[in-house]
């Protein structure tokens, strides 16, 4: 339980990190540390030096008006203690306080988790049904990187192994919309077996004009359920356009996520439910 | 008080009181193995197997050995001269073909976590940095992890003297009767059951320390331990071939157990021999990981059950075939938990006039197994506890009825199930049945029932009714059970010149509030202030021998023994106070810490002057030795055999398999309760630890050996969180056995809890006609058993 030697460094400035990243390949990031720290300690990852983010306030803190903005490095706690976030982007709200337990949270960080990328994070879901853009730095400068192309693979993200990730832009929904969490507890780790972030917007009659469902747990990263997306949009939302549209789930996914504790046949039968659930919830559904 | 009234104080058994070791540990200010720390001491770590099954190529040691802070890197080579562990509960009456584990693995390894080395340094860190530049060259052997497939031809064969991986055969019982039974019932259930692998995983890992001093030839070692004196013993006989009296074993806070700390490890002699080996104190401290890996397991039973019945529900025989998963080699008591402590105990509290129980230890590429928090029993309650709900639901008939039926009459006590358990010593089965209908609201519960079936829903309420064996002792009998060992218990009671009371046991509490419960004991029997006595535990050199707490054993056996050894003190604080009195032994009575004259209270001598006189003595009567100082070794006439019906009711989710808890009610009986609220806290713990076995908790190894669930991010262990408030009663059935009238209470709740929520998953999915589970009853496995039952 104690990892390999490693060099520390804390960097003020994301240059500075972004320097110490090139002059070092086998450098690790870490933020706060809940994914990267077990790994270390039980010696799956040996990075030859860590490069902490925690002195750099440019990656600190949430800025809302309408769109919001979350510093790569605010904790899951900062993120939980911020009304105006939690009223306008309610599923990233739902889904970070599934995540871990005070502990985890009051340390854990919503950029650490992006981009660690683990199949089963809660946040990433929610950021991806929210259209974040994520904003990163290297050494070529900055850019943006939209939700639909961040997450890439298991434990992989669009960003290369000098960028750094400094903060994530949450567009201003349009109005009329509403959306949730919903999530099936792994019971020992209390990771999502399958977790489902809905966002959906209606008209002012009641019909649902966009949808944005998103699986994870159950598949390899954050997934756009598709099928249920088109499935939804045009109808009145209610439980049974709900119902019927969640029997979509399985649609345009390619590989399911399956292990010992859960098949995946069974996840992806969950992914069908918790999209349901998810969609229920958000549309207000009883 | 009038002159003619006898004193009296109030009693302190029975009484709620607040743990008194509880205001050192909750602030930190226990003393647990991690936080021993000795003048020069050094870290070792253990290169462990990562193969299920493997022959030793090559060890390469030589770039750890030259690696900073590395003081040695050693081999199983480095060890061959010593024995291997020695098995002391060898299943009884039948040859037993043992295989135990060398310190460090030589030629060949037979589980992940199998030690085959190990790296000494100047801290923990360095250890485990040396340990990743060890070069493991191993050939690859097939492995089986299976308890019966193990058995099958073509298997994978672990040791040369076990044909197809056979430790054992055993069986008890009646086997012509119980098949002809079977042959002419009108009714016959027949069900395969697996009883899971389960990880004890207490707070604290374990962890050794080892002390040689060369001048005195001493071995010191500071152990996890349950049982220090038995772990001095084993070590001094059968390992270390070193005198008895030149080790001395201290186990200090332990951080919970499970069982898991009885056994003999290798880990123990091998901080021994390495300090010898480098005159330095050598610490071990077990990560999660090797917890997982390498901790004695529990459990892991494969079941065959065949019940016939007649059809009121009268049940008529039963016949249990068991294939009991061992593990790669022999743990200590591993021969004695699935045959003396399991199979006598398959008739749980029905009185069934045809049991056979047939016993194959297996041995498998996996982690060892031995007792675990029940060891056996649960086993057992759970075989008897379904056979019962499959012949109800066989025969459409309410299960609290079909047990009813079979209960053994009250009257029948103590009554002899016929399978070779001593006669459970004393019980009154319906009237916890009644006591936990009512408190459930049975009635009502089947007419809410039937309105959520209705609806859709899978509502369903599942029973225990179980009864277990503990409180282990007899040596006579256990002896011819095959245990290598006695089973009595010790006390010393001494009362020091200024009154106060001192009490060593030979008990080993590891978080069950042994000092608050003895001291209520000392408090009552001498009439002394409760803050007057101190109990001490845990030292060989401090404490006279005592087999440790195990088998729910400490109170019945241990407490006994504090209880005679408190009423040798009275008698002789009597004789020493008529003699102050000048009146004659007989003349005087021994109430609320004074002598008196009886009838004439105002004439006494208190408990600070006799211990004074007693101590110094300057007053004694002539033949009377000074100092108050008593010890007893207790060795009952029988065990205890704790009781009770636990209810949980349980919904389904239609769509996920979730299983929900919605109440669970429990009316145990531990006969006599010296402190309720310890009672209550041991039945709670337990029935969560046994609602764990029966949701998530499960060591599952892949087919090639590997263990899946080493971290505690796989394996299950129950939350505070996922439990329903517990509502818990009693019903006082006194064991007849001990002057206290008191039962066991450590393991009931887990034993009793298990088999309740699989009846009430079962019941509750009654409507799709499934019968039988596989526990864990996780989401994925109930959802797919609800798939196969609608034919999807």
């Amino acid at each position: 339980m104690y990892p390999a030697p490693f060099d520390y460094h804390r960097p003020a400035s994301v240059e500075e990190a972004i320097q110490i990243l090139q002059s070092n390949p086998e450098a690790k990031i870490i933020a706060g540390g809940h994914s990267l720290l077990p790994a270390m300690k039980l010696r799956l990852a040996a990075p030859s030096a860590l490069v902490d983010l925690h002195g750099i306030d440019e990656l600190k803190g949430i800025s809302v008006n309408g769109s919001a903005t979350v510093g790569a490095m605010t904790t899951y706690d900062e993120i939980l203690s911020n009304q105006d976030l939690a009223n306008t982007f309610g599923a990233l709200y739902q889904a970070v306080a599934e995540v871990g337990d005070i502990q985890v949270r009051n340390r854990g960080t919503l950029g650490g988790s992006a981009s660690h990328a683990d199949p089963a994070a809660d946040a990433t879901a929610a950021l991806v049904a929210h259209g974040a853009e994520f904003v990163v730095r290297g050494p070529n400068g900055e850019r943006t990187i939209s939700a639909d192309e961040f997450f890439v693979d298991l434990f992989t993200t669009a960003m290369e192994p000098e960028e750094v990730l400094v903060k994530i832009n949450l567009p201003a929904p349009a109005e009329n919309t509403s959306s949730a969490y919903a999530k099936f507890r792994h019971p020992a780790s209390g990771y999502p077996v399958c977790g489902v972030a809905a966002v959906v917007t209606r008209d002012g009659s009641g019909t649902v004009t966009s949808a944005r469902v998103v699986a994870t747990g159950s598949v390899l990263k954050p997934t756009r359920l598709t099928g249920v997306e088109e499935a939804i949009t045009g109808t009145n939302g209610d439980a049974d356009a709900v119902a019927a549209a969640a029997e979509r789930a399985e649609e345009g996914v390619s590989e399911w996520a399956g292990d010992h504790y859960a098949s995946s046949e069974y996840r992806a039968h969950l992914t069908k439910v918790y999209a349901k659930r998810a969609l229920n919830k958000a549309l207000g559904n009883g | 008080m009038t002159a003619t009234e006898a004193p009296t104080r109030e009693k302190l058994v029975g009484k709620a009181l607040k743990r008194r070791e509880d205001p050192r540990l909750v602030q930190g200010l226990g003393r647990f193995m991690d936080d021993i720390v000795l003048p020069g001491m050094v870290h070792v770590k253990i290169l462990r197997s990562p193969l299920a099954h493997a022959r030793i190529r090559n060890i390469d040691t030589s770039r750890a050995a030259s690696a900073p802070g590395v003081l040695g890197v050693f081999t199983g080579q480095d060890f061959a001269d010593v024995n291997a562990l020695p098995y002391a509960w060898q299943a009884a009456g039948v040859e037993n073909h043992i295989n135990t584990p060398r310190i460090l693995a030589v030629d060949e390894v037979h589980w992940v976590g199998d030690p085959v080395a190990c790296v000494v340094a100047e801290t923990a860190q360095q250890a485990e940095d040396a340990l990743e530049l060890i070069e493991l060259d191993l050939e690859e052997l097939p492995a089986v992890v299976d308890a019966q497939a193990t058995t099958e031809p073509g298997a994978p064969q672990l040791h040369e003297n076990a044909p197809n991986n056979i430790a054992f055969e055993w069986d008890c019982g009646n086997a012509e009767g119980t098949d002809a039974a079977l042959a002419s019932a009108p009714v016959v259930v027949r069900q395969r059951i697996r009883n899971q692998r389960l990880i004890a995983t207490p707070m604290e890992t374990r962890g050794a320390i080892g002390q040689y001093d060369a001048g005195t030839d001493e071995y010191t070692f500071w152990l996890s331990s349950q049982a220090p004196h038995v772990h001095r013993l084993v070590m001094a006989a059968f390992v270390l071939g070193h005198p008895e009296e030149k080790i001395r074993v201290i186990a200090p806070d332990i951080g919970g157990a499970f069982g898991s700390k009885i056994f003999m490890y290798t880990e123990y002699p091998l901080v021994g021999l390495l300090s010898k080996k480098l005159g330095r104190p050598v610490k071990w401290i077990e990560t999660r990981e090797e917890h997982a890996l390498a901790t004695a397991q529990g459990r892991d039973h494969v079941t065959d059950i065949e019940v016939a019945a007649e059809r009121d529900g009268k049940i008529t025989g039963l016949k249990v075939t068991t294939w009991a998963n061992l593990g790669a080699y022999l743990s200590t008591a591993a021969g004695g938990i699935p045959t003396t402590l399991y199979a006598r105990m398959v008739a749980g509290v029905y009185k069934i006039p045809n049991i056979h129980c047939k016993v194959y230890g297996t041995y498998t590429n996996t982690a060892l197994v031995d007792a675990y928090r029940g060891a056996g029993r649960p086993e057992a309650a759970y075989v008897a506890e379904r056979a019962v709900d499959l012949v109800a639901r066989e025969l459409g008939m309410d299960p609290a009825e079909v047990r009813r039926k079979n209960f053994i009459p009250s009257d029948e006590f103590p009554f002899d199930t016929g399978i070779g358990m001593l006669p459970y010593d004393s019980g009154n089965y319906p009237a916890a049945l009644d006591r936990a209908l009512e408190m459930v609201g049975y009635g009502d519960f089947r007419k809410e029932q039937e309105e959520a079936r209705a609806r859709g829903k899978y509502l369903g309420l599942g029973f225990s009714t179980y009864v277990e064996v503990c409180g282990l002792a007899p040596t006579s009998w256990i002896t011819s059970e095959g245990w290598g060992a006695g089973l009595w218990e010790s006390a010393n009671v001494r009362v020091h010149l200024t009154g106060k009371v001192v009490v060593t046991t030979g008990s080993m509490p590891h978080g069950q509030g042994h000092e608050t419960t003895f001291s209520q004991i000392i408090a009552d029997e001498l009439g002394v202030p409760y803050e007057d006595i101190i109990v001490e535990w845990g030292d060989t050199a401090g404490t006279p021998f005592g087999y440790g707490s195990y088998g729910s054993r400490s109170l019945t056996v241990g407490g006994t023994a504090i209880v005679q050894s408190a009423r040798k003190i009275r008698d002789k604080m009597k004789k020493i106070a008529a003699h102050m009195l000048e009146v004659n032994e007989d003349e005087v009575d021994f109430e609320a810490g004074k002598v008196f004259v009886k009838g004439a209270p105002d004439r006494s001598v208190s408990f600070a002057d006799i211990a004074l006189n007693a101590s110094v003595g300057a007053n004694l009567p002539p033949g009377v030795e000074p100092v108050l100082d008593a010890t007893t070794y207790f060795d009952p006439p029988n065990c205890t055999f704790p009781f009770g019906t636990h209810i949980a009711i349980v919904e389904v989710d239609a769509e996920t398999g979730n299983v929900e808890l919605k109440r669970y009610v429990a009316v145990d009986d531990v006969g006599n309760v010296i402190n309720p609220l310890i009672v209550d806290g041991q039945i709670q713990g337990g029935i969560v630890q046994g609602i764990g076995q029966a949701l998530w908790e499960h060591g599952v190894y892949g087919e090639d050996g590997q263990l899946l669930t080493s971290t505690l991010m796989d394996y299950g262990i129950p939350k505070a969180s996922y439990m329903p408030m517990i509502e818990l009663d009693r019903t006082v059935t006194e064991s007849p056995i001990n002057p206290m009238g008191v039962k066991g209470a450590g393991e009931a709740g887990t034993i009793a809890s298990t088999p309740a929520i699989v009846n009430a998953v079962m019941d509750a999915l009654a409507p799709l006609g499934i019968k039988h589970i596989d526990m864990p009853l996780s989401a994925p496995r109930v959802w797919a058993a609800m798939q196969e039952a609608k034919g999807n």
